[in-house]
């Protein structure tokens, strides 16, 4: 099994979970995160008083799937979430021991 | 007889004989006695003024309240409302008590602040009446005690935002009892307290300092903005910067709390204005659409300059120039036209924002909500620009010689107005600037001003007040 952690532009979500969805992906979690890059933050002016927000908010989009969904996941979410501009994220793919579905105490890829 | 004599209002202006002179005329009464008074009461002032008085609580809270609580970080939300309603209850009581008469009784020979003739309101009932502009009109002396009663709640108000997120709302309580004490009621009894038209011409010295000198303030410039603003400064330099300025940011927590305030502030500013004439009639609504035109101008300019300089007009900036707008009309209110009024909302609004913007940071002192920058800035241009606009050659009201009965116009002289105004700015700076720094160096060095860094790292409302502003 795999986790793949896609850290996304906010707007794109919509767009990266309909492509999840088409792909059979079952679920996923989805967090608002905030951190910097490339991507350069913006300045915000309160009466001439002038503030440098370094932070960029984000959202973060958890997947696990099975061994052999994980490619296509990772070029879903790549395409889906793909603007062109400096900001559009990064994509992290993990190894994951174990998964248990809590009410039935299924384990493993039917847990899923 | 003596009790209901006294009263009066706001400075010099304008009675408007021809709007609201009565058919009888012809017959003015000279020093006329209460029963006399109780026919020369007007229903439609009486309704009007009391609204009036509703519209400037409503300026204090939630209007004041919310445009300084939108600037505070979450931590310190609920310690600047708090301070503001504390300071608006307290106020009402302190005015009833002895704070009416200090400031609305004759002082005799003393110009500076009145007797204790009418503490606890003693006398004033149904049955006394307050002078208003014209001869022989009065209101009941209980509608002008509680609208003069929200002039004294609003101004210590203005204060706070000075030295917000970091005052001992216990020290400020004491503060506030003492400047209205010492500061407020002195100047208000100065810029405001005259005989009355009736009676003037037979007491020709029974006014206070400023009004006697010929200063013109229509609704509070001086005795309201100048006076908090100054306070405001001193206050910030002698409490000190907040832990972190201006190293770290601190972004204003909710600008939609603050346009709902400016707003707020804009709408209930027509009784603090228009209701500052004590009558319903012609000059009343030049101070109306005075205020409201000034107001636009202030708003649009200060857009603009932001606009020139940032690349971008923002929703503070709109706000913050409304109020300066506001600020500046306040004294000019019932003497200018609307077509000046524009011009003084024009110019107001980039001469305050160079402070805010530019002579605050230059200097390094921590004017948290600018209190200084716009409100005792705002309040001098005003204070000054109310003797170009009052000219009627610019289409200004000029002024009523009340030393004659029944008052006539007075001749304007522009020059030597100008030169009242500054003397009149100058004495309240210097009396409302050394009166704070006395009161908060004797609180500081008694009860102490500040909170400790770690109530004032973890933030007033939980500190102070025990409770947070947003329990999400």
């Amino acid at each position: 099994m795999k986790l793949v952690m896609a850290i996304i532009k906010p707007f794109k979500l919509d767009d990266v979970r309909d492509a999840l969805s088409s792909l059979g992906v079952a679920g996923m979690t989805v967090s608002e995160v905030k951190g910097f890059g490339r991507q350069k933050g913006q300045t915000e002016i309160y009466r001439g008083a002038e503030y440098s927000t370094n932070m960029v908010p984000k959202i973060k989009v958890e997947v696990v799937c099975d061994d052999a969904l994980a490619p296509r996941v990772v070029e879903a979410v790549q395409q889906a979430a793909n603007s062109g501009a400096i900001g559009d994220g990064k994509i992290f793919v993990l190894d994951v021991g174990q998964a248990v579905r809590i009410r039935t105490g299924e384990t493993g890829d039917v847990a899923l | 007889m003596n009790i209901s004599r006294k009263i009066c209002g706001v400075t010099a202006a304008l009675a408007t004989f021809a709007a609201s002179a009565p058919v009888w005329a012809q017959d003015m009464i000279k020093n006329p006695t209460v029963e006399q008074m109780a026919t020369m009461v007007n229903k439609g002032d009486v309704a009007w003024m009391l609204v009036s008085a509703a519209l400037v609580l409503m300026m204090s809270i939630p209007g004041l309240a919310l445009f300084y609580g939108g600037l505070v970080r979450t931590k310190n939300m609920l310690s600047v409302l708090m301070q503001v309603f504390m300071i608006v209850s307290v106020a009402g009581i302190l005015w009833c008590l002895y704070g009416y008469s200090i400031a609305f009784t004759s002082g005799g020979d003393n110009h500076f602040f009145g007797g204790l003739s009418k503490a606890f309101l003693a006398g004033v009932t149904s049955g006394t009446y307050a002078a208003t502009f014209s001869n022989n009109l009065y209101l009941p002396e209980l509608v002008f005690v509680v609208f003069q009663m929200t002039f004294a709640m609003i101004t210590p108000a203005l204060i706070v935002g000075a030295f917000a997120e970091r005052i001992k709302f216990s020290a400020l309580m004491v503060f506030v009892i003492a400047w209205s004490t010492i500061v407020y009621y002195p100047i208000a009894h100065m810029v405001w307290y005259w005989a009355g038209p009736d009676f003037l011409a037979d007491t020709p010295t029974d006014y206070g300092l400023m009004w006697g000198w010929g200063a013109l303030d229509f609704a509070g410039g001086t005795v309201v903005h100048i006076n908090a603003g100054i306070a405001g400064l001193v206050g910030c330099l002698m409490i000190g910067k907040r832990i972190g300025f201006p190293k770290e940011p601190m972004p204003p927590h909710s600008l939609v709390m603050t346009m709902i305030g400016a707003s707020l502030l804009w709408v209930g500013w027509f009784g603090f204005n228009a209701g500052s004439n004590l009558e319903a009639n012609g000059v009343t609504a030049v101070a109306f659409i005075n205020t409201m035109v000034a107001t636009c101008a202030a708003a649009v300019a200060w857009a603009l300059v932001e606009q020139i300089h940032h690349g971008k007009a923002s929703m503070l900036g709109a706000a913050t120039g409304a109020v300066a707008g506001l600020v500046a009309i306040t004294p000019a209110s019932g003497f200018a036209a609307p077509m000046t009024s524009i011009l003084l909302g024009l110019v107001v609004s980039p001469i305050c924002y160079f402070f805010v913007a530019k002579v605050k940071g230059m200097l390094g002192y921590d004017d948290s909500l600018d209190v200084f920058g716009v409100h005792c800035i705002g309040g001098i241009v005003g204070a000054i620009a109310t003797a170009i606009v009052a000219d009627p050659a610019l289409g200004g009201q000029g002024f009523f010689d009340y030393t004659q009965f029944p008052a006539g116009v007075g001749a304007y002289d522009m020059g030597a107005q100008i030169i009242t105004q500054i003397k009149a700015v100058a004495l309240t700076l210097v009396w409302s600037g050394i009166g704070s720094a006395v009161l908060y160096f004797i609180i500081d060095k008694t009860i102490g001003l500040r909170p400790s860094a770690e109530d004032e790292m973890q933030g007033l409302d939980l500190t102070s007040h025990g409770e947070r502003a947003y329990n999400m």
